[in-house]
């Protein structure tokens, strides 16, 4: 089957977001001054080949684990969309 | 002695190193293309600035799995030198080979300046031609050089001595202001727990001619150079 997967990739909440932090000032700036805790991360989407939703999950995390992200100062979020029989 | 330069589709510093080593120490130097697997011949390695790979994803971390990082893996390994210059000191932290990473300045801009260093530790096989917190001053230019750890890892690093350069201002003061980019404890360069493999933000290597601004950097090409031929005599005498 084909998955289609959506891979998250933001600052662990321990690591100062600048960009993050300066979004929320211009946020509050602007009059959204109820705005708190702005994060800027990535968002990465991609399909794989595999025999079942876990295992497309878990080839994501590897990924993850191996390039996608940084497991020093990023966490990462994988949500295996839908699935469609391959044609 | 040979010296190799790491030269990544985007390395931008490959030929002022290259100009550095040979000016500075007189000694043999060849570019490493990112292809080559096989670099038994170099004593010392040198992973250049620049943007590897566009900096896509993260600064340094598609340079990380480049065939030539094997190879670099295995020189480390034996104890070889390995010294990696901005973008080559984010090559480092992604490739693990020093501890740590480097994210986007707190400011979030480009930083290119002159940028007064204080060295931390001047008994290294780099750094022993300077003297102990002598102050030099490099240029720094880099948009992703805030350097972060753990706590844990930090006080590790502070404990064993790892930490060889920390931002200063002119009188060897570490302070917030003198910190260009929000790294921790001002950290401007480290080195891995073995002690050869060092990776640095500023530019040693644009220091190495009056020409072009100072002649601070010399020191570290020298004093790298110096060491290297100790270890061969060494080496010739067991």
């Amino acid at each position: 089957m084909l998955y289609h997967v959506q891979i998250e990739i933001t600052l662990k909440p321990t690591v100062m977001d600048a960009q993050g932090t300066t979004i929320e000032k211009a946020l509050h700036k602007m009059g959204h001054t109820t705005v708190g805790n702005v994060r800027i991360g990535k968002f990465v989407t991609l399909e794989i080949e595999a025999e079942c939703p876990n295992c497309a999950r878990g080839a994501a995390e590897e990924m993850c684990r191996e390039l996608l992200a940084n497991p020093i100062i990023e966490q990462y979020h994988v949500t295996v969309v839908e699935s469609e029989a391959v044609a | 002695m040979k010296f190799g330069v790491v030269q990544f589709p985007g390395s931008n510093c490959d030929a002022d190193c290259y100009y550095a080593i040979e000016h500075v120490t007189g000694q043999e130097v060849r570019y490493v293309w990112h292809e080559e697997t096989e670099i038994g011949d170099l004593d010392c390695i040198v992973l250049p600035g620049g943007f590897s790979y566009g900096d896509y994803l993260r600064c340094g971390a598609v340079a990380r799995f480049s065939p030539v990082m094997g190879a670099v893996m295995t020189h480390a390994a034996e104890g070889k030198f390995v010294i990696g210059i901005c973008n080559g000191f984010q090559v480092l932290t992604e490739a693990g080979l020093l501890p740590g990473a480097l994210y986007r300045n707190d400011h979030l801009k480009f930083v290119c300046k002159p940028q007064h260093l204080r060295v931390e530790r001047a008994d290294l096989p780099f750094t022993h031609f300077y003297s102990p917190r002598q102050v030099v001053e490099f240029p720094i230019a880099h948009g992703e050089g805030r350097y972060y750890a753990d706590p844990e890892t930090l006080a590790r690093l502070e404990e064993n001595g790892q930490v060889v350069f920390r931002y200063c201002d002119a009188e060897g003061n570490v302070t917030p202001e003198a910190n260009p980019n929000g790294s921790l404890n001002n950290i401007a360069g480290i080195r891995g727990e073995g002690g050869n493999v060092i990776g640095l933000m500023p530019h040693p290597e644009r220091r190495c001619d009056r020409l072009i601004g100072g002649t601070g950097g010399k020191k570290f090409f020298k004093g790298l150079a110096e060491s290297l031929r100790v270890l061969e005599i060494s080496r010739g005498l067991r």
